[in-house]
């Protein structure tokens, strides 16, 4: 039975790129939601939130608009590096990165919540910046937020379907994810390899949750 | 509430008896979907049937009527799926018909980009990306490949190929310039949104086997008049006067054997 591992590998490095970005933009963003009193606080939260209710096509076509080569982030992009974003493995990240925002924004925004300023305002008092406060004291008490962040950004990019399916162009080694490949194994009725792919996505997923909540489980709290 | 609900029902029952009108489900391959819509909108103002139209690759539309999707007709990019369906008795025996002959056309939205014949255009490599449909399950797809192949560009040009997930996306990927150039049904550029705008070069036939596009009525169907009647509509003149003005070739006898 020939079945074709390359879009599992892809998945997974989509994933993985995915996540760090998020994390890079998520972690700011997150921070300030948790301590802002700016009145447009809520107005983030909801815009943050968004890509959970929203259809992929709404995400997908507004998308494929932005990424082409007249699109806003496309054009730049195009000026910036001479090729277009369409149907490439960075505009695959980015459109991830805003189909995950949601899932590494939020546990990280409860945990600095949860965390407090409390034990921020003691370090800067022994005169720590703010920088170095929150490096070592804030972030690792908010440890299971980033591992809930990371763990829920990688498995939701796992399962990204819609939106890749309508700005990817399903090429090999390229675009052309798991959900994609299962998609296109189902549709011509080669339901073994799909049998595959998909119980391989399903164990893939299941263990990494079960993973993070045996952690969760077993991390202290505070971290000295 | 109760009262007019049930006015509304007795309302629409009245008016959908009156008029004999039955609804018959339509799954249509996307490269047909435009003159479809057209030739419906003259059915239904004709006979008072309405139609109720899904569209996608043959191949997906295939699988779905194989899994038990409750469609009465089913128009098809290819011969093949409708014979498959045959022998498979999901379609009624002798209800197969080629209602049209599809053309394949390299087409850019860019008005400058395909100012020569195919294969210069291919070759000289001004474009990032060329889409075609995906060739295991659209058969513009196919014929997108043999045509690639047969020009000799298909190793230079393998790497800048997106495939659209149908013909429908595929023409979406042009038309939204994210790929410059792709192989897409004529019809679709001469759709009356289009009007033929763009640039393009008409494959010619011999590049490919002939996109012979047929038609079954399927067994879900066999009891529903209107589908009866829709299937007859189509290869009378009517229909079949859309059918080639949208860039479609037609078969003189009705029963194309093969």
């Amino acid at each position: 039975m020939d079945v074709d591992w390359g879009p599992l590998w892809l998945t997974m490095q989509l994933a993985g790129v995915t996540v760090i970005v998020l994390l890079l933009v998520g972690t700011p963003v997150a921070w300030w939601l948790a301590f802002t009193k700016s009145r447009i606080r809520t107005m983030v939260e909801a815009i943050v939130a968004l890509p959970i209710v929203l259809p992929p096509t709404v995400l997908g076509f507004y998308l494929l608009v932005a990424l082409g080569p007249h699109g806003a982030i496309g054009g730049f992009w195009k000026e910036l590096t001479g090729s277009s974003l369409s149907f490439t493995f960075t505009g695959l990240v980015i459109a991830s990165s805003f189909y995950s925002l949601p899932f590494v924004v939020q546990p990280l925004h409860g945990a600095f919540e949860s965390v407090g300023k409390m034990p921020l305002e003691a370090a800067w008092s022994l005169r720590a910046s703010k920088f170095d406060a929150f490096l070592t004291v804030a972030s690792p008490m908010a440890i299971r937020g980033f591992l809930s962040a990371i763990v829920l950004g990688f498995a939701h990019t796992l399962g990204e379907f819609g939106v890749v399916l309508m700005v990817g162009g399903n090429i090999p080694g390229v675009t052309k994810v798991l959900s994609i490949a299962i998609y296109d194994h189902v549709e011509v009725l080669e339901y073994t390899q799909a049998h595959i792919l998909s119980a391989v996505l399903l164990l893939l997923c299941f263990a990494i949750l079960t993973i993070v909540y045996t952690v969760n489980r077993r991390l202290p709290i505070h971290v000295s | 509430m109760t009262v007019s609900c049930v006015l509304f029902l007795l309302i629409f029952y009245v008016h959908a008896s009156a008029a004999s009108a039955e609804e018959v489900r339509a799954a249509v391959a996307s490269n047909f979907l435009a003159t479809f819509h057209e030739i419906a909108k003259i059915f239904e103002h004709d006979t008072g049937h309405v139609l109720a139209i899904s569209s996608g690759s043959s191949g997906k539309l295939y699988a779905q009527v194989q899994h038990g999707a409750p469609f009465d007709v089913f128009f098809s990019a290819d011969s093949k799926r409708p014979r498959l369906m045959e022998q498979e008795a999901l379609a009624v025996p002798e209800s197969r018909f080629t209602y049209a002959v599809g053309r394949l056309t390299l087409w850019s939205a860019n008005p400058a980009l395909i100012n020569g014949d195919g294969q210069t255009v291919l070759s000289q490599g001004r474009f990032e990306h060329v889409a075609i449909a995906n060739p295991k399950t659209a058969p513009y797809g196919v014929a997108a490949k043999h045509t690639l192949e047969r020009l000799g560009v298909w190793p230079e040009v393998e790497r800048r190929i997106v495939q659209g997930e149908n013909i429908g996306q595929t023409f979406q990927f042009v038309y939204s310039q994210n790929a410059q150039l792709g192989f897409v049904a004529l019809s679709q550029v001469l759709s009356p949104k289009i009007n033929g705008a763009g640039s393009r070069w008409d494959v010619p036939v011999h590049l490919h086997r002939p996109l012979t596009q047929q038609a079954v009525l399927l067994v879900n169907g066999q009891r529903n008049q209107a589908a009866v009647a829709f299937l007859e509509y189509v290869k009378a003149a009517k229909a079949q006067q859309i059918i080639e003005r949208f860039g479609y070739g037609v078969e003189e006898k009705p029963h194309a054997n093969e």
